[in-house]
């Protein structure tokens, strides 16, 4: 199955980005033969010897006359493993708001330099849109190598200069390509002249980088958009709420709580044109209808009783300014479009202007001017349901409209902070202690704890660290307790024999139900072989009722022994590891646990979504 | 904390609901993610405007269109009518497709004809050889809009088809003049859409934009749905007229002594008969159609529409003029 890949491209003029989208589109037959005529045709009547593949982007009359990119532009080409959709954006400065538009629903951001320049001012301010943008990926292609004698030294310069940077902004994933767009070196075939350099071509990178736990699939959120109702003979009295799953699974027989209204209800179920569905997630458009009769418009979000979003008359937010004609000041009354809701709001408070290439605060900016960035509190008539944007880009996002030109005058990202969203209910107890549910709805995350037990070799920690990945990349913390790395540490006193392993394993427990206490996700890898000792995990959770479940990954010993990643099998078979589990001492295999993978259940990311799938039930 | 059993690999509801290219748990394919957001863009635009219309020709991007606000809105019917600008050029099987189509979806039709306006005299025909009437529909589109007072107009229009069309918005906001402002238009992010207009201006809406031809195709035989038989290939008189190959119809006579040969072809779009060309093409099935458009290097439109090939910036400047 082809997945869908969104990517924002940046630089500055003479980059070569063009040279380099004109060179993926070809390579990769996006460009169609009339096309590539027709700019040869231009490129000639204007003198040039070479055929000018900027023009590929550039559609608009004045873009042509310029010889600038003005606009936004989209380019679609597709590879057996990917469809690929570029949004094109102009470098220029005064267009930053052309590079906010590509970048809000991008999964990856290419940021190119040119190595003779090394990184400049407009190459921080893409990457630091791109991570107020959210964008999970980043990918630096560092062009014209060609130019600077493919220079190994000169190239991890460029690459220390920019991590110096993006040390200070919110990005995890950042790519280093060091290529020659020109020329074609690592764009879509490996360079010969750069053999220092290890790491995948371009369009390699981009079919293979992994977009999975990019969408939140932990906090559900449904804003309702619009209400279907239907009184034909074969749906009587229909009431449904149509909407796009905005993040989290949503399942028939959940409970959900509508707000604002606050009412509660069950969803009946989830309807689409082509049937009824057992599970709805982001990006899913669909119908949910609830088992109660109660009124649900347009505006509201269906959410858990138990993880809901925060519910507030003042946004604070950081806002990229993009109207030309006017700029933002204090006191000044604008639209704001959320998610599906629309409400008046002052702009109450600028707290700072950001100068975007020295991450700079002034305190003392009177207002935001088009291009600028900064951080506002916003006060709404009507209160809206937010979550941080970098939990939930679809609730944590909006538009500024002006309410007498109806322009779309700027775009804000949603900080929650902890402190505001949940002051009225957080009491300190007598003995001076936070209670639990107070920590949790403080912290916005709950704890709980996750046994993944099973043969060496069988999957449990590259599963664990996975799932660890996917819930910390979601914005929840999450920690994974290693069997093997234990007992380096903690454990390291403790050997094999039976009363070892006991305790081995007590003591895992007992550090994960910390963790969890503490308002962390605590996942155990052990191979934890015997079923009381499992039980001892369970009933410590279950006393401090702390939410568990066990996870059994169920690879059979003949895999586990011909995988033998640590070369124990061969060892222990050849009797130099006495007591190891399979060989000359017994596996007890679970019959209870709350979620068994086979070895059909496949690849590894599809292990990771069942287990975040149970999560969701257990935290709910 | 009661959690049900599960057992991977045993069956996965999410492959269902991904739709019938079955996808693997918690994605979606390409395809059915393109879906979601027309989808989205549809119920967005019948929650936000008083009365929308769809322009509906009974080519492949419009009938994909209709389908799409069918399931947005389902078990409801679609809640707006569809309008077609007939230049009186149109293809016979096309508009026998759209009445037919139109009236199985018990969708109401508006036909508004570019020959109603030549005869009051609002407009006036270019009537040399060769003329066509292809920027006569802009003023009959915008008087449609105009009597039917309506605030968002949908459009099967692609990015991929045309440079200019590939810097448009999916909300395009049009002045009360009905014209299009590429140097000022307003930023779209995320999916959130700017609704908001004044009396007597409209906003043009995209539900296509991120599709390819590819896509439609797919779509189009992943959802079995119809389409006009000119798409399949099919024999009939065509002659060669300025690198393109033209059908004969009663709107499009050969010149004198041009040659004209009974060839098997197909239409790649369908615009009017006396500036849309045809190609050869055995692909009288939809994966043999599916086969072609994926390894075809030539657009759909750069291959058979007389009618971008005016200048370079041909299309921008219609579209400021406020076609679609």
């Amino acid at each position: 199955m082809a997945e869908l890949l969104r990517l924002a491209t940046a630089g500055s003029v003479d980059d070569g980005k063009s040279t380099l989208i004109g060179r993926l589109l070809y390579d990769a037959k996006g460009i169609f033969e009339d096309q590539l005529e027709a700019i040869r045709r231009t490129s000639e009547q204007r003198g040039g010897t070479e055929t000018d593949l900027a023009l590929l982007t550039d559609g608009l009359r004045a873009e042509r006359e310029q010889g600038i990119t003005i606009d936004v532009a989209y380019r679609y080409f597709a590879t057996p493993k990917r469809k690929f959709i570029i949004a094109d954006t102009p470098g220029h400065t005064e267009y930053t708001r052309n590079m906010v538009t590509g970048a809000s629903n991008a999964h990856v951001a290419l940021i190119l330099i040119d190595a003779r320049k090394g990184v400049i001012e407009q190459t921080r301010r893409h990457a630091f849109l791109s991570s107020m943008l959210g964008v999970p990926h980043m990918v630096v292609c560092v062009n014209k190598m060609d130019l600077i004698d493919w220079d190994q030294d000169r190239y991890e310069r460029i690459k220390s200069d920019f991590m110096e940077f993006a040390a200070r902004l919110n990005v995890h994933d950042i790519t280093f390509i060091p290529i020659s767009a020109l020329r074609g070196d690592n764009v879509v075939q490996r360079s010969e002249h750069m053999w220092w350099y290890d790491g995948s071509p371009l369009l390699n990178h981009l079919e293979s980088v992994y977009i999975g736990s990019d969408e939140n699939f932990i906090d559900p959120r449904f804003p309702v958009q619009y209400v279907i109702r239907s009184q034909s003979p074969e749906n009587p009295d229909f009431r449904g709420y149509a909407g796009t799953v905005a993040s989290g699974v949503l399942r028939p027989g959940d409970d959900v709580l509508v707000l604002p209204t606050g009412t509660t209800s069950r969803i009946a179920s989830i309807a689409t044109a082509d049937g009824e569905v057992a599970e709805a997630f982001p990006p899913m458009a669909v119908v949910i209808t609830l088992e109660d009769d109660i009124a649900v418009s347009r505006g509201d979000i269906l959410c858990r009783p138990n993880n809901r979003p925060t519910v507030s008359h003042d946004i604070e937010a950081t806002v990229c300014w993009m109207d030309d004609r006017t700029s933002l000041a204090e006191g000044r009354v604008y639209l704001l479009k959320h998610s599906t809701r629309t409400v008046r709001a002052t702009a109450q408070t600028l707290h700072y202007r950001l100068d975007i290439n020295g991450l700079h605060r002034d305190e003392a900016a009177p207002q935001l001017e088009l291009n600028e960035v900064g951080r506002l509190t916003f006060r709404c008539t009507e209160p809206l349901l937010v979550d941080d944007y970098t939990t939930n880009r679809s609730t944590g996002s909006f538009i500024i409209i002006d309410p007498i030109t109806n322009a779309t005058v700027g775009a804000g990202v949603i900080r929650v902070i902890a402190s505001t969203h949940a002051s009225p209910n957080v009491v300190r107890h007598e003995d001076g202690r936070l209670s639990r549910r107070d920590r949790f709805a403080a912290l916005g995350a709950s704890g709980a704890t996750l046994l993944f037990t099973g043969l060496s070799g069988a999957g449990k920690s590259t599963l664990a660290a996975g799932v660890e990945e996917a819930f910390v990349r979601s914005g929840r913390p999450a920690f994974l307790l290693d069997g093997d790395n234990l007992r380096h540490g903690l454990n390291a006193d403790l050997g094999f024999s039976d009363r070892d392993r006991t305790e081995n394993v007590r003591r895992a427990g007992e550090v994960a139900a910390m963790f969890a206490e503490a308002g962390s996700l605590a996942l155990i890898a052990l191979i934890c072989p015997f079923a009381e000792d499992r039980q001892l995990i369970r009933t410590l959770h279950e006393q401090a009722g702390l939410a568990f479940a066990e996870i059994f990954v169920d690879t059979s010993i003949e895999e586990c022994e011909r995988r033998d990643p640590k070369g124990l099998y061969a060892r222990a078979r050849a009797g130099q590891l006495p007591g190891f589990t399979g060989i000359d001492s017994a596996y007890e295999v679970p019959l209870n646990p709350e979620l068994v993978l086979g070895p059909e259940a496949g690849l590894l990311s599809e292990g990771v979504s069942l287990v975040l799938g149970l999560l969701e039930d257990l935290l709910r | 904390m009661a959690i049900p059993r599960v057992v991977a690999g045993s069956g996965t509801p999410a492959g269902a609901a991904a739709g019938p290219s079955g996808a693997g748990h918690y994605r979606l394919s390409d395809i059915r993610a393109l879906e979601a957001q027309s989808i989205h863009v549809f119920r967005e635009v019948a929650a936000e405007f008083e009365r929308p219309t769809l322009m509906f020709s009974g080519g492949k991007d419009s009938i994909v269109m209709l389908h799409l606000a069918k399931k947005a809105f389902w078990p409801a019917p679609v809640p707006f009518p569809v309008l077609h600008v007939d230049t009186g050029r149109n293809f016979d099987e096309v508009l026998e497709f759209r009445d037919r189509h139109a009236a199985e979806l018990g969708v109401r039709l508006v036909v508004a004809k570019v020959q109603d306006d030549i005869d009051a005299g609002r407009i006036v025909e270019d009537t040399s050889p060769g003329a066509t009437r292809n920027r006569l529909q802009t003023p009959t589109l915008l008087r449609a809009i105009a009597e039917g007072r309506h605030d968002a107009v949908f459009g099967g229009a692609r990015r991929d088809e045309e440079k200019a069309r590939a810097k448009e918005r999916i909300f395009s906001f049009r002045d009360e003049f009905g014209q299009w402002d590429p140097k000022n238009q307003r930023p779209e992010l995320w999916n959130i859409y700017n609704a908001r207009h004044n009396k007597g201006e409209h906003i043009r809406v995209f539900p296509l934009s991120n599709w390819t031809e590819l896509d439609v195709w797919n779509y189009i035989r992943d959802e079995g749905i119809d389409v006009p038989s000119i798409y399949f290939a099919h024999r009939r008189e065509v002659f060669q007229r300025d690198g393109m190959l033209m059908a004969v119809t009663e709107h499009l006579a050969p010149g004198e002594g041009d040659p004209v040969s009974e060839t098997m072809v197909r239409f790649r779009t369908v615009g009017d008969a006396d500036c849309t060309g045809c190609v050869e093409s055995m692909a009288e099935s939809i994966d043999l159609v599916i086969g072609e458009v994926s390894s075809t290097r030539l657009t759909e439109r750069g291959a058979t529409r007389a009618d971008d090939r005016i200048s370079e910036a041909g299309m921008e400047d219609r579209k400021r003029e406020g076609y679609f």
